[in-house]
């Protein structure tokens, strides 16, 4: 955590460098800035890119060594309960990953705001909808076989 | 008063790009390829779940040119997201952030990207 280096007052108030700052005391101990949600999204790209790293890795691999994509083999793999669990982790993942990186590319560079607000909205319902088709998918194939 | 003639400061067009620049934009790139990736990943366990005639359809969309084109596009951004992604955690910690250090570390995931990308397609075929 970041310590503010200046004169903490009685009133809460801090001097840095002898100028006050202009947070309030609540602002400084909530620490969430303009944006409000403070350090989250950081936090949550972080998270799930090592979870993606690990799943990613063992999803590249099946992928490599499976036998065939033919139908058979494709629900054959997909079925199988711990191919079955690992891909709904990952597709959750990534769908949670793919949604915060996304989400900054559009504020990045999509200007007008509503525009910007109408594509935030599209990106969040699609990796929702994204996310529940995988988890549909999987568990008919799981449960079903 | 006409400004058309005054120099204008450089811009993307006009200078090399330092390589930590590309391996930074790459980085971005290679995210959104994947995240359009992640359409055809859902719809390859949602076309399974519906059953052989639908899949048959996916696969032969993927069996084209164009997606076998795709396909290694995809696995070349994993494995590029995938390393880059690795560098950025290890910035997380305050490490490799001097310029010779990031120049270096972008040369490295450059090519294990590169690496990895022929050896899953080795292991594949």
């Amino acid at each position: 955590m970041v310590r503010h280096r200046g004169v903490y007052r009685a009133n809460g108030s801090i001097l840095v460098g002898g100028v006050m700052s202009l947070r309030s005391p609540l602002g400084r101990v909530l620490g969430l800035g303009t944006a409000k949600d403070g350090t989250s999204h950081w936090w949550g790209q972080r998270v799930s890119g090592i979870a993606l790293a690990v799943l990613g890795l063992w999803f590249a691999w099946s992928l490599a060594t499976l036998s065939g994509f033919s139908y058979p083999e494709a629900v054959a793999f997909i079925s199988q309960p711990v191919n079955a669990l690992l891909l709904l982790l990952l597709s959750i993942t990534m769908a949670w990953h793919s949604y915060l990186g996304v989400q900054v590319v559009i504020e990045d560079y999509v200007h007008g705001h509503g525009l910007k607000i109408a594509s935030l909205l599209l990106s969040r319902y699609a990796h929702f909808v994204l996310a529940a088709a995988a988890i549909f998918a999987i568990l008919k194939l799981g449960i079903g076989a | 008063m006409n400004n058309h003639d005054r120099p204008l400061s450089p811009h993307l067009s006009i200078y090399r790009w330092p390589i930590t620049m590309v391996s930074s934009i790459l980085h971005r790139a290679t995210g959104i390829a994947m995240a359009a990736g992640f359409i055809v990943l859902v719809g390859w366990l949602f076309d399974a779940a519906s059953g052989p005639d639908v899949y048959a359809k996916f696969l032969g969309v993927m069996d084209s040119t164009l997606g076998c084109v795709l396909l290694v596009g995809w696995s070349y951004a994993f494995f590029y997201h995938l390393s880059n992604g690795i560098r950025h955690l290890v910035w997380d910690t305050g490490r490799g952030l001097e310029i010779g250090q990031a120049t270096a570390s972008a040369w490295f995931v450059i090519v294990a990207s590169i690496v990895l990308t022929a050896a899953f397609w080795w292991v594949a075929s």
